[in-house]
């Protein structure tokens, strides 16, 4: 029984090493508590959408294609039925115009969704804090295609009603 | 002719049916060998502990593979973001607990199963039954346990490792970004994925267990016996690993 510490630590170890394993595996992998990715530095800007598509916590903030932030959160904000996310702008892109405009895109035909700033022409900047006022929601593929076939079907009859806001596709 | 292959037949479900046998009789074993928890921790270790660094190794590589594989065919579309989904849900649903389980067969199996035959040939189970041990209850299923415990935690290990190494090619060798590639995967992982990887493995290490002990059990007492009984226990146990997981496989997409 000299070698019993020996194999008690080792057994020890693998177990905690697996079980360590599934928990990661059962809580961390299905949910969003963890963030992989996400620095605590920089500064906050909220920016509200009518629709944000499959936009997650996570997701790259980019200015001219360069990831400048991520996303941080993203809640339901039910005073102006809107969708208030929170974007986390690294420290060293401190100068982004006030008068900035955000929209969320897709990054190619499949990919994710993120967010691109497009910058203003203002002389003040963004601060902890701010907000961008200006934003573009995202395009829904499935309602884009419905505006198409039902723009087609009543090109008969020239009535252009077509303006149906695309946010309610959404739940 | 004929009779040949009706001895094949008859000698098949002989099998199966002294397996079902076998398995109810470890089954009623397997609470009274928790009085003796010592002989599962060394089981554990000699099935879980000593087959970790295989499983760790063979899971990175399995996993860098998926995330270079993954990436090139998924940049295609332009969707190569979704590659954290990819290689989560394929190691959790597939690649995890069918390689672990495979490597389990290879790594633990075969020496469960020689040792057993090894015991067998030497008379040591015919001298415990002599001084009223059983064997079963003694031998048979500590190893039995252990090596049911011991899967899924390494199936898990697997996974997980083999997560990061699709992570290690595909953010920062191939440029996804660790965000998308992350909160993706959060997004589109259920809890049923990670409990059909956890059942899948749990169900692999019964048969991997129980076809190693069975072979070493049922071995012919020679040296040449307990070397064919170690290759049945591969060959066995990679069949049924396979078969299992299409049959798992087919039953956690119908629910």
């Amino acid at each position: 029984m000299k070698n019993s510490r020996s194999l008690e630590i080792g057994t020890g170890l693998f177990v905690l090493l697996g079980f360590t394993a599934l928990a990661f595996l059962t809580t961390q992998l299905p949910g969003t508590s963890l963030k992989f990715g996400g620095s605590e530095g920089g500064y906050t800007v909220t920016a509200k959408f009518d629709n944000i598509g499959d936009l997650k916590p996570g997701s790259p903030v980019t200015m001219a294609g360069v990831r400048v932030g991520r996303v941080e959160t993203i809640r339901f904000d039910p005073r102006d039925f809107k969708a208030a996310v929170v974007l986390r702008i690294e420290d060293q892109y401190q100068e982004i115009p006030e008068d900035s405009d955000a929209s969320i895109q897709t990054a190619g035909l499949l990919g994710g969704k993120y967010i691109g700033i497009g910058p203003g022409g203002s002389e003040t900047f963004l601060k902890q804090g701010g907000q961008i006022e200006f934003t573009q929601s995202a395009i829904v593929l499935e309602s884009l295609v419905n505006k198409f076939f039902a723009n087609m079907a009543s090109k008969g009859p020239d009535e252009q009603k077509s303006d149906e806001p695309a946010a309610e596709e959404k739940k | 002719m004929s009779a040949n292959a009706e001895s094949l037949a008859v000698g098949w479900v002989r099998k199966v049916g002294g397996m079902t046998l076998f398995f109810l009789q470890v089954c009623s074993r397997i609470v009274p060998s928790f009085t003796r928890p010592g002989l599962i921790v060394r089981q554990i270790y000699n099935a879980g502990a000593r087959s970790l660094v295989i499983v760790m190794l063979s899971g990175l590589f399995v996993g860098m593979v998926l995330g270079l594989l993954g990436f090139d065919t998924l940049q295609r579309f332009g969707s190569e973001d979704s590659l954290g989904v990819l290689a989560a849900l394929g190691m959790l649903k597939v690649l995890g607990p069918v390689l672990t389980a495979l490597l389990f067969a290879g790594r633990a199996g075969t020496s469960l199963t020689s040792e057993i035959g090894l015991m067998k040939s030497t008379d040591q189970l015919t001298a415990m039954q002599m001084m009223a041990v059983d064997p079963l209850r003694h031998v048979i299923a500590p190893r039995f346990l252990g090596g049911i415990i011991a899967m899924p935690l390494l199936a898990a290990t697997f996974s997980v490792i083999g997560l990061f190494g699709a992570q290690l090619i595909g953010v920062q060798q191939m440029g996804v970004d660790v965000g998308a590639f992350w909160s993706q995967t959060q997004n589109a992982v259920d809890l049923r994925d990670v409990y059909e990887g956890i059942v899948k493995s749990l169900v692999f290490g019964v048969a991997c267990s129980l076809i190693a002990v069975y072979e070493g059990y049922n071995s012919e007492p020679t040296p040449e016996g307990v070397g064919l009984a170690t290759t049945r226990t591969v060959v066995t146990s990679s069949v049924m690993v396979l078969l299992l997981n299409y049959l798992l496989t087919a039953a956690f997409l119908t629910k």
